[in-house]
């Protein structure tokens, strides 16, 4: 077996890192997570020249080694670590070459390391439209590496860099800078009590605060408590340190780089002068945002449309093909309609990511954070909270992982307490459905009542996390430093590639990880719909066939109360009922809180656990929506799903804390079961108290 | 009185003297920046708050509290 080389891939945010990765791996990539914590990690193999493999991790951006968040602590921990499995064989720095004088400081400090360091200056197509030269022979040997000049927009370089990756061991490992300059005394008394350690190495142990891998804890520790300087005089040793290092970045560039400013065109001062207005600057977010929501109910109604007939006849097929008996049953009653609610929602989900990838990858993001943050810190968030609070509306475990970048703790804390507000994509097949039930169709100056509504609910999931974080702000009481310092990237075309990718991923993981949840639990609520104790289920048709003897039914009709019998006094029919007391009030039959009760593990399988429910002993395949259409309520007659209990349901689903897997994530988060704990008590109350209110006030 | 990053208007531009102040972080001056560097403002927020900066070439927004503790020369 030929032995594949690690190579680590690291650079500052922005600077097409992910498109270098996307380019080298293509579609032979997969993503999990580093153990026990919940920072993405991003693997992929790449095909070098002469049969050669290369295994890629694609590291969380960062400006430097100088951590301020858990992402950046991973980067450290792994070039630290020397007995990880992933420890790199090689780093590739990916810089852009508009920001080369940046981007250049990380690459100091990896070097220093003596980790053989290959340069890709990437984004290259923008060389001209900027009036950037390069001498890249001069760079290269005064930054004592191998440069690869790289435009994944045009795809240009990538074969070069293969080939520096195949040809590492050429490398050569000597520093960019001599430490020991910034503090001789210092520096000469710390090598000298660890001669065999690298003096950079040991300087990052010193000033960073991140778990260092087990097998040389006890070395390091011996070196953590070498603390002969205050915390003050380490910074401004750090800030010597950062000096230096520019120092020798701007010698190299002073010859290595000529920037021609006649000849740079800027777009981005133009664009930034309307799109970061006081007053068009929010216009525009307003306006994207309506778009989108416009979009996600429009758009998408034509393949989902489809997409609900086609399980439908799906299922009435295979009803057909297959003898009857408790396995055909169960496979067209159970699992395809449960299904079918899973995959209906695809091209909603595929949207909405597409919006957020697109939103992020443009660098629009950015100026949403800086157009924010004044408003935000009114409520105890940052601007930075924005991020978290968007990807929200797509899922709350991502969103409250993005909470990382919030160096403030308090600030951090209150944003992950209010995210679960924020509309995810789980509530959004909900919604929809009810939607589509209880409003009416018909526009108002363009757009339509249905996605009007659609807004209202996120803004009403978006003003309440807004509002509870003002109330938290009042509350808490901890106190923690602020700082916030944001970059503001170029703006960029998106790439389609990355765009497609992250699409595809997520829409992936959307699918596969509710769809297992989905896929037991319409199994578990079939066997419970078609199973039941006592006399009153197994002969449901003789006392049916008693109690109508003296009408004059059709056959059909008498199936029909015969099936519905059988259902009530199912095991599920049981449970219902003896919750039914509880939700009543609120507009809701036991079939719907049998969904909702099934909601607490994940949002989305309200629709298929009442999909389940309603084909049971059910005959004509019907959609899921005629069939909640056709619903009556049983105490107040008319449709069950009217404009009453539509809005109580539709708030109740707005506020209530119903995801096991977010509870878990605020749980790793936070490190406490506190906050998720008081999150699933208050929200769930909270909810049930506006859902009864609405539905007494509108019944 | 000392000329403080939080003065200057939009669209000025000026060289960057002191940053040693505590309240400063390294990850600002790591950014970019260090006494000597030009720093302009580009655009602000409403009340002056955040102020989106071009410091040496980086484009960074920060709070005007950060702000505050930088000491620039007109």
């Amino acid at each position: 077996m030929s032995k594949q080389i690690n190579v680590a891939l690291i650079g500052n945010p922005n600077t097409g890192k992910t498109s270098v990765f996307n380019a080298l791996t293509g579609l032979n990539q997969k993503v999990g997570n580093y153990p026990g914590i919940t920072v993405e990690k991003k693997e992929g193999v790449c095909k070098l020249p002469r049969g050669v493999k290369a295994h890629i991790i694609d590291l969380p951006g960062t400006y430097s080694l100088n951590a301020s968040s858990l992402d950046e602590n991973v980067v450290i921990e792994l070039l630290l670590n020397k007995n990880d499995k992933d420890f790199p064989d090689l780093a590739v720095v990916v810089s852009d070459v508009e920001n080369l004088k940046r981007n250049l400081l990380l690459y100091t400090q990896i070097k220093d390391l003596e980790i053989p360091t290959i340069l890709v200056i990437n984004m290259a197509d923008r060389m001209a439209y900027k009036g950037i030269s390069l001498d890249l022979e001069y760079l290269e040997t005064h930054l004592k590496t191998k440069i690869a000049l790289v435009s994944t927009r045009k795809n240009q370089g990538i074969d070069k860099l293969k080939n520096l990756i195949s040809n590492y061991k050429d490398l050569s490992i000597s520093h960019c800078i001599d430490l020991s300059e910034i503090d001789p005394a210092y520096f000469k008394n710390l090598q000298s009590a660890f001669p065999n350690q690298l003096i950079y190495k040991l300087w990052l142990v010193i000033t960073q605060d991140v778990n260092f891998g087990k097998t040389d804890r006890n070395e390091i520790d011996a070196v953590a408590n070498f603390k002969t300087k205050s915390k003050n005089d380490l910074k401004r040793l750090q800030q010597k340190e950062t000096i230096k290092r520019y120092q020798f970045i701007n010698d190299v560039l002073k010859k290595g780089q000529t920037i021609d400013v006649a000849n740079a065109k800027d777009l981005r001062m133009r664009l930034d002068r309307v799109i970061t207005h006081k007053i068009w600057g929010y216009a525009i977010f307003f306006i994207i945002l309506l778009t989108i929501f416009q979009a996600i109910y429009d758009w998408s109604s034509v393949p989902m449309d489809f997409i609900d007939t086609t399980f439908a006849a799906f299922s009435e097929w295979t009803k057909n093909q297959l003898p009857n008996g408790a396995f055909t049953n169960l496979l067209t009653e159970g699992i395809i309609p449960g299904l079918g609610g899973i995959v209906i929602f695809i091209p909603q989900i595929a949207f909405l990511f597409l919006f957020i990838s697109v939103l992020e990858e443009s660098g629009y993001m950015s100026r949403v954070v800086f157009l924010m943050d004044r408003l935000m810190r009114r409520f105890g968030l940052s601007g930075k909270s924005i991020v978290p609070l968007i990807s929200g509306t797509a899922c709350a475990i991502p969103a409250i992982m993005a909470t990382r970048n919030i160096e403030n703790w308090k600030e951090r804390l209150i944003t992950i307490l209010v995210t679960p507000f924020i509309t995810c994509s789980a509530r959004l097949p909900v919604y929809l459905i009810i939607i589509s039930l209880v409003i009416p169709e018909g526009r108002f100056i363009g757009l339509s009542y249905q996605a009007l509504t659609l807004m209202f609910l996120y803004l009403l999931g978006f003003g309440t996390a807004v509002l509870s974080a003002y109330i938290l702000n009042k509350v808490l009481k901890i106190k923690s430093k602020t700082f916030f310092v944001v970059e503001m990237p170029n703006y960029k075309l998106p790439l389609l590639k990355n765009v497609a990718l992250t699409v595809l991923e997520k829409t992936k993981s959307f699918v596969f990880g509710a769809g297992k949840i989905i896929l037991a639990i319409s199994i578990i609520l079939w066997f419970l719909a078609s199973f039941g104790p006592g006399e009153n289920f197994n002969n449901a048709e003789e006392i049916t066939k008693k109690a109508y003897s003296t009408e004059n039914l059709t056959s059909e009709e008498l199936q029909q109360k015969i099936a519905s019998h059988k259902l009530e006094h199912s095991f599920i029919g049981i449970i219902g009922q003896a919750i039914e007391p509880a939700i009543s009030p609120l507009g809701y039959d036991w079939k719907i809180g049998i969904a909702i009760i099934s909601s607490f593990a994940a949002r989305e399988v309200f629709v298929g656990t009442l999909a389940t429910i309603y084909s049971v002993g059910n005959d004509d395949e019907d959609t899921i929506k005629n069939r909640m259409a056709g619903e009556v309520n049983p105490i107040l007659g008319g449709p069950l799903f009217n404009f009453a209990s539509g809005i109580s349901l539709l708030l109740f689903y707005a506020f209530a804390m119903q995801c096991m897997s977010t509870l878990a994530v605020v749980k790793r988060e936070t490190n406490t079961w506190k906050w998720p704990v008081l999150q699933l008590i208050i929200m769930s109350v909270f909810a049930y108290i506006v859902a009864l209110i609405a539905f007494q006030l509108l019944k | 009185m000392e000329n403080t990053l939080a003065d200057i208007k939009r669209g000025e531009r000026c060289i960057i003297t002191d940053v040693s102040s505590i309240h400063i972080p390294l990850k600002l001056l790591e950014m970019g920046c260090l006494p000597g560097n030009y720093v302009e403002l580009v655009q602000v927020a409403p009340f002056h708050d955040p102020m989106y900066l071009n410091i040496n070439g980086t484009h960074l927004a920060i709070r005007k509290e950060t702000a505050m503790h930088i000491l620039i020369k007109r």
